[in-house]
């Protein structure tokens, strides 16, 4: 075998998780609000699978970003938000969306282009948004969004209404001057907003390491902007839950953004086309035994939630699925009728008269 | 009525829409405690406080995404870029964020913010502190674009740019800021997207924007004392551009002129051109005519400047000639 080169980056030494930290298994979460986020997990597990199913039949035309191994982040957070709260996301954002309430039916429909998704066809896997839900967007480029949930934190502290915004983001996204903006921007104007690092290891293709001057890209910068540097681990639904309900309180009470690293790792490529065969085998066999979902499986039983109970939720939502799959596939292409509308606030695209 | 310069009536502007719509706030960098730096928001934060006019840092990623999370969530904003070259700085909220996002999401969403601008040249800034850039935002889908070249305009199209529901770069003029001319003393409120003839003639069209108005203007008068016709039409707002007017000039006069500050490609007045040619072609009774800043970077010396946007006298010669 030729020696590894230095820039292959599949050679180099495994990041592995860091031990589950048996502290967490006795917070105090409502076993009904863990129950919900097992349920929540596996809508989000099966939703991209069947995602990922239905680009290889062809059916998903352009890109997708899936977060399979990542639904952690999006459950706990999406069960620690209060209804009027914002969620801004990234390309990366079925699982923020679903995980805010959208019926995944129009969610599956709008990757299938279809006139019943839930952005007419317009907007695609990437920009899923569902302002009803407090989901106010996914954006597909990196840095913005994080700025824009200052806007809506402001908003929020203007209007007294004590509403919290969110923003999540990956490892890549710290290195983009957007992110420092924002985070300096949030602390001098003490707004209601939580900054969200859904550390995956990797930005696009390349190991997060080899491009940050730091360990911890989100949570080692916090610091200059005088925010603590707070890691957790991503693949627990009951730390991010944690984490995250301390963090909104906080923001609803007054007391100013926060900026959380949730550490995580993707079970897939970085998108549709990628096999990701640049992170090292041993690796991704770590991390896929880290599995959130298993182990919060495991975790429910020993605390007394029945076999036979599991088992009929995980059942729900194969079924949830399958129908927001036939919803999806049973919509029209949208036609020319709609091509031209909502660009303004007239529903038209008129530019002259 | 009172006279007031481009520069107050910008501040006026914005009061007169603060006063009506108590929601209404504005951000920017030095846009409160000091005023401006072009001094076009002095007494704002004195009438509608610090909560109201806010000094931002130096981030204009951090200003416009601002602006936009707070606008999609029912609060308007008025945004200030100091100089329109920054938007570069910033370019990505302004084309792909706030311009897209009402489409992108079926409807859902709406960006109802005002961002104004310092644009263009005459004040010997140089490179990356004079130029136009109009024509850049006028080339992205679902964003508005104004730049007054009155201030009984700049009053009206900013209460117009504010009501408006959609994104709308403002853009005023530097050169322009001095410059005196009657506001009435009643609220102002005009509407986007109808030129309007500043002169009236009958044998040629000059379409001009912002400071290549009153240059257009001058020119005219010397083109009359020659006994050429020159209709001086301001175009004041490129999106949505009121074709209208223009045509029907053009189908009065058969020439069509085009006065820009931007450089020459893809400057505002080739877009023109084309809907002239296309809609106008058998009015027209000789070529279409765009006068433009060359291709070039814009120098700081006086001397080279002046060559370079379009004055009075290179207006007057390239008409005169154009017509001969
Ligand atoms: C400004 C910008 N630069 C580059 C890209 C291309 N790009 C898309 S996703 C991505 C990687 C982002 O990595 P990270 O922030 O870690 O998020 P992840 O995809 O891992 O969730 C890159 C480089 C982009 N969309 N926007
Ligand atoms: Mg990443």
């Amino acid at each position: 075998m030729e020696a590894p080169q230095a820039y292959d980056y599949s050679q180099r030494p495994a990041r592995l998780p860091d031990p589950v930290d048996d502290a967490n298994r006795d917070l105090d979460i409502p076993l009904e609000t863990r129950v919900e986020m097992y349920e929540m997990q596996l809508l989000l597990r099966q939703f991209e699978k069947r995602a990922y199913d239905l680009f290889m039949q062809n059916l998903v035309k352009g890109t997708s970003h899936l977060s399979l191994g990542m639904e952690a982040i999006a459950t706990g957070f999406g069960a620690a938000l209060r209804p009027d709260d914002y969620t801004f996301a990234t390309y990366r954002g079925h699982a923020h969306t679903l995980a805010r309430g959208a019926p995944p039916g129009p969610v599956m429909a709008e990757l299938l282009g279809r006139e019943n998704g839930i952005l007419q066809g317009k907007g695609g896997s990437m920009h899923l948004t569902s302002v009803e839900h407090g989901m106010m967007g996914s954006y597909a480029i990196i840095g913005a969004h994080l700025c824009i949930a200052n806007g809506a934190a402001w908003s929020a502290q203007m209007r007294g209404t004590d509403q919290v915004a969110v923003s999540f983001f990956g490892d890549g996204t710290t290195n983009i001057g957007a992110f420092h903006e924002a985070l300096n921007f949030a602390v001098v104007w003490n707004l209601p907003v939580v900054f969200v690092c859904e550390n995956n290891l990797y930005m696009e293709y390349t190991p997060i390491d080899v491009v940050s001057a730091v360990p911890n890209p989100a949570a080692d910068r916090g610091p200059a902007y005088g925010l603590e540097g707070i890691v957790i681990d991503g693949n627990d639904p009951d730390a991010v839950f944690t984490a995250a309900r301390a963090a909104i309180e906080r923001a609803r009470r007054g007391g100013g953004p926060s900026l959380i690293e949730a550490v995580t790792y993707r079970h897939g490529g970085h998108s549709r086309a990628d096999p990701g065969k640049y992170r090292p085998e041993a690796e991704v066999e770590a991390w896929l035994e880290r599995d959130p979902i298993p182990m919060y499986h495991q975790r429910l039983l020993g605390l007394g939630v029945g076999e036979g109970d599991l088992a009929s939720i995980q059942q729900s939502v194969a079924g949830e699925v399958e129908a927001a799959t036939e919803f999806a596939k049973s919509g029209d292409f949208p036609d020319e009728a709609s091509l031209l509308t909502d660009v303004w606030a007239d529903g038209g695209s008129a530019w002259r008269n | 009525m009172a006279e007031l310069t481009y520069r107050e009536a910008v501040a006026r502007g914005i009061a007169q829409e603060m006063r009506r719509d108590p929601r209404l706030v504005m951000l920017g960098e030095d846009v409160a405690a000091a005023g401006g730096v072009f001094k076009t928001t002095v007494g704002l934060i004195d009438e509608f406080g610090p909560d109201r006019v806010r000094d931002t840092p130096i981030s204009e990623q951090a200003i416009l995404g601002a602006a936009m999370g707070a606008a999609m969530t029912g609060i308007p904003v008025i945004a200030e870029i100091m100089f329109s070259d920054f938007l570069a700085v910033c370019w990505d909220i302004v084309a792909n964020e706030m311009a897209k996002s009402r489409y992108m999401t079926g409807g859902q969403v709406s960006v109802p913010v005002v961002i104004r601008t310092a644009n263009g040249g005459g004040a010997r800034f140089g490179a990356q502190h004079s130029q136009s850039v109009e024509n850049w935002c006028m080339m992205i889908p679902g964003l508005k674009v104004v730049a007054p070249s009155t201030p009984a305009d700049v009053v009206g199209l900013m209460a117009a740019s504010v009501r408006d529901p959609d994104p709308v770069v403002f853009f005023e003029h530097k050169s322009l800021l001095g410059t005196k001319a009657d506001v009435p003393d009643e609220d102002v409120v005009d509407r986007l997207g109808e030129a309007v003839v500043r002169r009236e003639g009958t044998d040629c069209t000059i379409a001009a924007l912002a400071l290549m108005v009153p240059r257009a203007l001058e020119a005219a008068d010397r083109l009359a004392e020659e006994g050429i016709s020159a209709e001086v039409i301001d175009v004041r707002s490129l999106v949505p551009l009121d074709t209208r007017t223009l045509l029907a000039s053009v189908e009065k006069t058969g020439r069509f002129i085009t006065v820009e500050e931007n450089p020459r490609l893809c400057g505002w007045g080739a877009e023109l051109a084309s809907i002239v040619a296309d809609e106008a072609f058998w009015n027209l009774d000789g070529p279409v005519v765009r006068i433009t800043t060359p291709h070039i970077p814009l120098p700081a010396a006086e001397s080279l400047e002046d060559m370079s946007i379009p004055t009075v006298d290179r207006i007057h010669q390239t008409v005169r000639t154009a017509l001969a």
